[in-house]
C-alpha cells in the first residue's frame, strides 16, 4: 500500500506540474494586473516601478520558474490586493467551504443511497416513480434558481432558517467551524441543502441503474435461495456490488463543491474560498487564483487517491498497480 | 419407498406484455428418499422454472398460478415467504447451472458460506460455523480448505467454483437438491468428476437430487428415474432404465436416437428431430409436440393426451405410443 502511495505521489507531482504551467500561461494572457492596481492618476514611471516591484517586468518563463521555486517552498505568492502570502489567505477561508461540501454530500449519501435502492427494488410503485421525478427536476434545475427558492420559502416566507452567513462558529484546533453550533448548523442547512441537490439526483440515478442491473445476477438468485433475507441480499450482497461507480461520483462531487460552490456561496453570503476566487479574478490578483487553483488540484488528487484506495476495498479483482 | 416431494397440477405461468407464457402446465410428479430423479428437455421447456417453483422463487412476471408443492407432506404454496426462507437453502437447496455468476465475486467464499449456515443456525458459535465450512470445503475436494476460505470466487477455476457451489448447496444438509444444469457450464472432464461428486455425497447425506439437464447422457448416468418435459408439460416419467431402453414418447425416442455415440458406424448423420419447439405463448391446441411427431393422427392437433400406465411406474402422455411400439413403419401411412 505505501509502495503506491508514494507511485501516486509522484504521478500527483507531475498532474501538479502540468496544471500550474496551463494556469500560469491562461492568467497570464487574461489581463494586465498592473492598469487594475495603479491609481488612475499614475505616472508611466510610477506604473513600470509597481510592474517592476511585483516581478511582471520579466518575461513568463522567468516568472514561471520563480513561482516553481517559490512553490517548493510552500509559498505561492502574495496577493496583490491584500498584500499577505495567498495560501493564508485560502486556507483562512477553506475550513467554511470544506464544511459546506462535507455537508453537502454527507445529505447527498444518506438520502441517495436509500432513495436510489427503494426505486430499484419496487420500481412500478408509485413513490419509486415519485423519486426518480423528483431525481431528474434535482438534476435539472440551476443551483442559483434552488437556492433563491429556498431562500425565499425558508427564510422570507416560513422564517424558519437563517439566508446568511455562518452563524456561530466554535474554534477547535484554531479552526472556526459552524456544525458545532445550534446557530451554526441552522445557517449551513440552507447552503448545503442547495449544494446537495444536483449530487442527490445523480447518486438516486445510479444507484438505482446499479441497483437494477446487479438484482437480476444469478448471485442475487443463488443468495435468495441460500435462504437469505431480502433485506441482507439489498444492503449487503448488491449493495457492495455497485458502489464502485457511486463511490467514483461521491469523491468527484466532493471535490467539485469544495473548489466550485462559488454560486451557491455568492448568494448566502457564505464566507468561503468560492468569494475569495471571484474577487480575486475580477481584480486579477493572480497568486490568490493562482494558489487557488493548485490547491484544488491537490485536493482533486488526494479525493481521487482515496477513491482507489477504496475501490480495493470494495471489489476484490481490483488491485492498484 | 416414501415420497418426500409430491408436486400436483402445477402451474406457472409469465404474464408479459406479449401473453401469458405458460411454461409450467400442469406438471405432477414425486421424489421419493434418496433417490435421484433427471428431468429432461430442450431448452424453454420449463425444467428451470419447474425447479424455481419448487422453491417459490419465480419472480414477477411469473407466478404460480396452481397446484400445490407438498414438501413432507406439508404443502408449500400457502407459505409466506418468510417461512420459505427458513427452508431455502435449509431443506430444499439448488445448485446453478454457472458457477462462475452463482458466486457473489466481492465478497469470500468463506464468507459466503458461512452465511448459509449462519442464516438457518444463528446460534451456532463462528468456531463452529468456521469448523464446518472447511469439513464442507473438504468434502467437495477443495486442497487446504483453511487458506481458502479466505480467497474471491474469481481465485478458483469453474469446476472448483461449482464444488463450492455444491457445498453451500449442502451446507445445512438438505433433504432436496435441486441442481439445474449443473455440469452445463464446466469441461466434459470436469462433468463426470462434479456428478460423481454430487451423487456420492447425497448418498452419504441421504438427500435426494433433481437433476434438471438437457443431456440424455448425463441422466442416463446419474439418475434413479427419469422425466421429460416438453413445452411446459410432463410428457413421459418412468425408471431410467425404462425410459433409455423402452421409450414410449415419440419425443423420447427422439432424444435418445440424438445422442452422439462413439460405436459403430460413425459416418452416419447424427438424428435430429425435425423442427423447433412452438412458441409458449401460442401453443397448437392438442399435443405440443404433434407438429414435430412421426406418428401424429388427427386427434393429436386436437386433444391433449392424458397420462397412461405403460409399465411399473412408468408414464406416458401419447395417443398412438401402442402404434409406435408395435411397428413404427405403421406411423408413416
Amino acid at each position: 500500500m505505501l509502495e503506491i502511495i508514494l507511485r501516486r505521489l509522484w504521478q500527483s507531482i507531475i498532474v501538479l506540474l502540468a496544471v500550474s504551467l496551463l494556469v500560469f500561461v491562461m492568467v497570464y494572457v487574461s489581463g494586465d494586473p498592473v492598469e487594475l492596481l495603479a491609481p488612475p492618476d499614475a505616472t508611466e514611471v510610477e506604473v513600470a516601478q509597481l510592474r517592476k516591484a511585483l516581478g511582471l517586468d520579466k518575461p513568463l518563463h522567468v516568472q514561471y520558474l520563480q513561482f516553481l521555486k517559490h512553490a517548493l517552498h510552500g509559498n505561492l505568492g502574495y496577493s496583490y490586493v491584500n498584500n499577505a502570502p495567498a495560501v493564508e489567505l485560502i486556507f483562512e477561508r477553506m475550513p467554511a467551504t470544506f464544511e459546506l461540501a462535507m455537508m453537502a454530500t454527507i445529505i447527498a449519501v444518506i438520502f441517495g443511497i436509500p432513495f436510489g435502492i427503494i426505486a430499484a427494488v419496487n420500481p412500478k410503485k408509485i413513490y419509486s416513480k415519485a423519486i426518480m421525478i423528483g431525481s431528474l427536476f434535482g438534476i435539472s434545475f440551476p443551483t442559483f434558481w434552488v437556492g433563491v427558492m429556498l431562500i425565499l420559502i425558508f427564510a422570507v416566507t416560513l422564517g424558519w432558517l437563517p439566508s446568511s452567513g455562518r452563524g456561530e462558529t466554535v474554534k477547535v484546533f484554531g479552526i472556526p467551524w459552524s456544525f458545532l453550533t445550534w446557530d451554526g448548523i441552522k445557517h449551513l442547512i440552507l447552503p448545503s441543502v442547495t449544494l446537495a441537490g444536483y449530487h442527490l439526483a445523480l447518486i438516486v440515478r445510479l444507484v438505482r441503474a446499479g441497483m437494477m442491473e446487479v438484482l437480476l445476477q444469478d448471485y442475487i438468485k443463488f443468495a435468495k435461495i441460500k435462504g437469505v433475507s431480502k433485506k441482507k441480499i439489498i444492503f449487503v450482497h448488491a449493495l457492495k456490488n455497485i458502489m464502485i461507480p457511486v463511490i467514483t461520483i461521491i469523491g468527484l462531487n466532493f471535490g467539485g463543491i469544495l473548489a466550485f460552490a462559488v454560486v451557491t456561496e455568492t448568494i448566502f453570503a457564505w464566507p468561503g474560498m468560492g468569494k475569495l476566487v471571484i474577487d480575486s479574478i475580477h481584480l486579477l490578483d493572480r497568486p490568490v487564483v493562482v494558489a487557488y487553483l493548485m490547491i484544488v488540484a491537490v485536493i482533486f488528487v488526494i479525493i481521487n487517491l482515496l477513491v482507489d484506495i477504496a475501490y480495493t476495498f470494495l471489489d476484490p479483482r481490483i488491485r492498484l498497480k | 419407498m416414501t415420497a418426500i416431494l409430491e408436486v400436483k397440477n402445477l402451474k406457472t405461468y409469465f404474464f408479459t406484455k406479449k401473453g401469458i407464457v405458460k411454461a409450467v402446465d400442469d406438471v405432477s410428479f414425486e421424489v421419493y428418499e434418496k433417490e435421484i430423479l433427471g428431468i429432461v428437455g430442450e431448452s424453454g421447456a420449463g425444467k428451470s422454472i419447474t425447479g424455481f417453483s419448487i422453491l417459490k422463487a419465480i419472480d414477477p412476471p411469473g407466478k404460480i398460478v396452481d397446484g400445490h408443492i407438498y414438501f413432507h407432506g406439508d404443502d408449500l404454496i400457502p407459505k409466506s415467504e418468510e417461512e420459505m426462507r427458513k427452508i431455502r437453502g435449509n431443506k430444499i437447496s439448488m445448485v446453478f447451472q454457472d458457477p462462475l455468476t452463482s458466486l457473489n465475486p466481492v465478497f469470500t467464499i468463506g464468507y459466503q458460506i458461512e452465511e448459509a449456515i449462519k442464516v438457518h443456525n444463528p446460534h451456532m458459535s463462528r468456531d463452529e460455523i468456521r469448523e464446518r465450512s472447511i469439513k464442507l470445503l473438504k468434502s467437495v475436494g477443495i486442497p487446504s480448505p483453511e487458506k481458502r476460505l479466505k480467497d474471491y470466487p474469481h481465485q478458483f477455476s469453474g469446476g472448483m467454483r461449482q464444488r463450492v457451489v455444491i457445498a453451500i448447496a449442502l451446507a445445512n444438509n438438505p433433504d432436496l437438491v435441486i441442481a439445474d444444469e449443473p455440469t452445463t457450464a464446466l469441461d466434459v472432464t470436469i462433468q463426470a468428476q462434479v456428478l460423481n461428486l454430487m451423487k456420492r455425497l447425497s448418498q452419504e447425506k441421504g438427500s435426494s437430487i433433481i437433476l434438471i439437464t438437457h443431456d440424455m447422457g448425463v441422466v442416463a448416468q446419474m439418475a434413479d428415474r427419469i422425466a421429460v418435459m416438453y413445452a411446459g408439460k410432463m410428457v413421459e416419467i418412468g425408471p431410467t432404465e425404462e425410459i433409455i431402453f423402452n421409450p414410449k414418447h415419440p419425443y423420447t425416442i427422439g432424444l435418445i436416437r440424438s445422442i452422439p455415440k462413439l460405436s459403430g458406424r460413425t459416418d452416419k448423420r447424427l438424428y435430429q428431430i425435425p423442427g423447433i419447439m412452438p412458441s409458449l405463448l401460442n401453443l397448437p391446441p392438442g399435443c405440443a409436440f404433434a407438429p414435430r411427431c412421426f406418428c401424429k393422427t388427427d386427434i393429436c392437433e386436437k386433444e391433449m393426451p392424458e397420462f397412461e400406465k405403460v409399465g411399473e411406474n412408468h408414464y406416458v402422455r401419447c395417443f398412438n405410443f401402442r402404434r409406435i411400439a408395435d411397428d413404427r413403419q405403421s406411423c408413416k401411412s
